[in-house]
């Protein structure tokens, strides 16, 4: 096995930090308007829908569905061997980047729309990753 | 029409693998090829618009003295909007003679300042983490959704690039000539799945410059004049994942309504047709987009031979991205093509092409710039 690097670790701004810190607590969270209703994301202090600065912050269900993918092939310093990118569609409906873990990185395993679930991967003290797994599937 | 004209266009003298040229040099040697092509010098320039250098590195490099610079830099589809940008400001009398140069250092590196930006840019925070490595994990990864929604299959995606590597074999300047099957396209290493090597563009050294000015004046210099008939611009998100539609580029809608608009130009009107080609499914989208097939069937109008030699609507027929040449900004070449055809003069000349529509894309569907030129009959 290469020698693997960490991922590249994002830096928080003002606007963001409440993500991060949330992510750091083992929530993901998103923003919503209180005046339209809309429900975004990546974190900004006002409302991309309609401009309102009355937006609150608030915990999503970390729940989503497999929206798209690629698997890279080609070498990354902090992955091992072919990983998949993945865009996740949200319960609360925003998509966002990221890896989908305990799954393997093949076609056949990666099934658009297939639900998933997020798990948080700690970088360091300050910085957890949240990333998505395939859910149990309700019986 | 616009009443703007492209008087001068040239690539630079050598493309593919420049390891012995700065990439600054690059953007000269086009600037110098396209005085050339015009018989002007830079005393005549008194405005500059680039992308990857600074109009204000060119400026000195070159000896201009411009009164109106544009250093708008939103990824391959900047000289597109460079042409636009161009156009209002000739058409205003803010500047009389434009130069817009490209120069990309993209596979030998050589002079080409340090990449990133930081860890704290939107992208950065939400999209590196992840793995996201440049354009063959990014600009790649919403076509297995529209796979999934409209049906395009691998094969329909890899015909792609067999077609554009038909036009290709009749340019002799073009990196990769050899006809290929959708076979060798699968058999090609995978890079980031579904994309094969050779569903993703080359990376080469190279560049290219135009020349516009009033079109009164298009007459005064030895090329046959192309005329810019329309333009459109637009951007969306820095951020792939944040794209309205997986299966659509809301930047390509805006740019490319508003050029054909503009122009005052139908579907029908239209000859020629240059989609920036990063990767195979550029095309389908742009041909979706610009609206000449309807949503989920631009595959199968590929498929159906009707963008190859000899089709109804000619497209990518340099060889595009996928086999001509890419340097990392490849909108410059798309251009270079669109004013040869209306020149008259591409190797793989389309037969009495009188319009042509060149649409660009920026950094993963991040913007957009689309120019309409004609050919004097059609201005």
């Amino acid at each position: 096995m290469a020698d693997i690097q960490p991922r590249p670790l994002p830096t928080p701004t003002p606007e963001t930090a409440h993500f991060w810190e949330g992510t750091r607590n083992g929530v993901l969270r998103l923003q919503r308007c209180l005046d339209c209703g809309h429900i975004y994301f990546p974190p900004r202090p006002f409302c991309p829908a309609c401009g309102s600065k009355r937006v609150e912050v608030f915990t999503a269900s970390g729940r989503g569905t497999l929206l798209s993918y690629v698997i890279n092939h080609r070498r990354h310093p902090s992955f091992d061997g072919p990983y998949c990118i993945a865009l996740v569609k949200l319960e609360e409906g925003p998509t966002m980047m990221s890896n989908i873990v305990e799954c393997e990185q093949t076609p056949e395993a990666l099934v658009l729309d297939m639900p998933l679930t997020v798990v948080f991967e700690r970088q360091n003290n300050d910085i957890f990753v949240p990333l998505f797994r395939p859910a149990e599937q309700s019986t | 029409m616009t009443g703007v004209a492209i008087v001068g266009a040239a690539e630079t003298t050598e493309l593919g693998r420049i390891p012995d040229v700065s990439q600054l040099q690059l953007h000269a040697d086009a600037a110098l090829n396209a005085f050339a092509d015009t018989g002007l010098t830079a005393k005549d320039i008194d405005g500059v618009a680039t992308a990857g250098s600074t109009p204000v590195e060119l400026v000195h490099y070159l000896g201009i003295t411009p009164r109106w610079v544009d250093a708008t830099s939103v990824g391959g589809c900047s000289f597109m909007i460079h042409v636009r940008h161009a156009v209002a400001a000739i058409q205003t009398g803010q500047a009389e003679t434009i130069l817009i140069t490209h120069g990309e250092s993209g596979r030998s590196q050589i002079g080409r300042g340090a990449r990133g930006a930081g860890t704290a840019g939107l992208a950065q925070q939400f999209e590196s983490p992840y793995g996201a490595m440049g354009p063959t994990t990014m600009f790649t990864i919403p076509v297995l959704r529209y796979m999934k929604e409209y049906g395009l299959t691998h094969e329909q995606l890899a015909t792609v690039c067999v077609v554009q590597r038909e036009w290709a074999g009749r340019n002799p300047r073009a990196s990769y000539r050899d006809p290929i099957t959708v076979d060798d396209v699968f058999a090609s290493r995978m890079i980031a799945y579904p994309f094969h090597l050779l569903e993703c563009c080359l990376v080469t050294d190279g560049g290219g410059a135009l020349i516009l000015t009033r079109a009164e004046r298009a007459n005064d210099f030895p090329q046959k004049p192309v005329h810019i008939l329309g333009t459109g611009e637009s951007a969306e998100s820095p951020m792939v994942s944040q794209m309205q539609d997986l299966c659509s580029s809301r930047a390509f809608r805006v740019a490319g309504s508003e050029a054909m608009r503009d122009a005052g130009i139908g579907h029908d009107d239209v000859d020629h047709l240059m989609v920036y080609d990063a990767f195979a499914h550029l095309p389908i989208y742009g041909l979706e987009d610009l609206g000449f097939c309807e949503k989920g069937e631009a595959a199968g109008f590929i498929a159906d031979g009707n963008t190859r030699p000899g089709g109804k609507l000619p497209l990518n027929t340099n060889g595009g991205g996928l086999s001509y040449m890419h340097s990392g900004m490849y909108g410059m070449y798309a251009l270079q093509e669109s004013v040869r055809q209306m020149r008259g003069t591409a190797p793989a000349q389309v037969p009495g092409a009188e319009v042509s529509v060149c649409l660009g894309v920026g950094g993963m569907f991040a913007a957009s710039g689309c120019i309409v030129m004609g050919t004097e009959a059609a201005a």
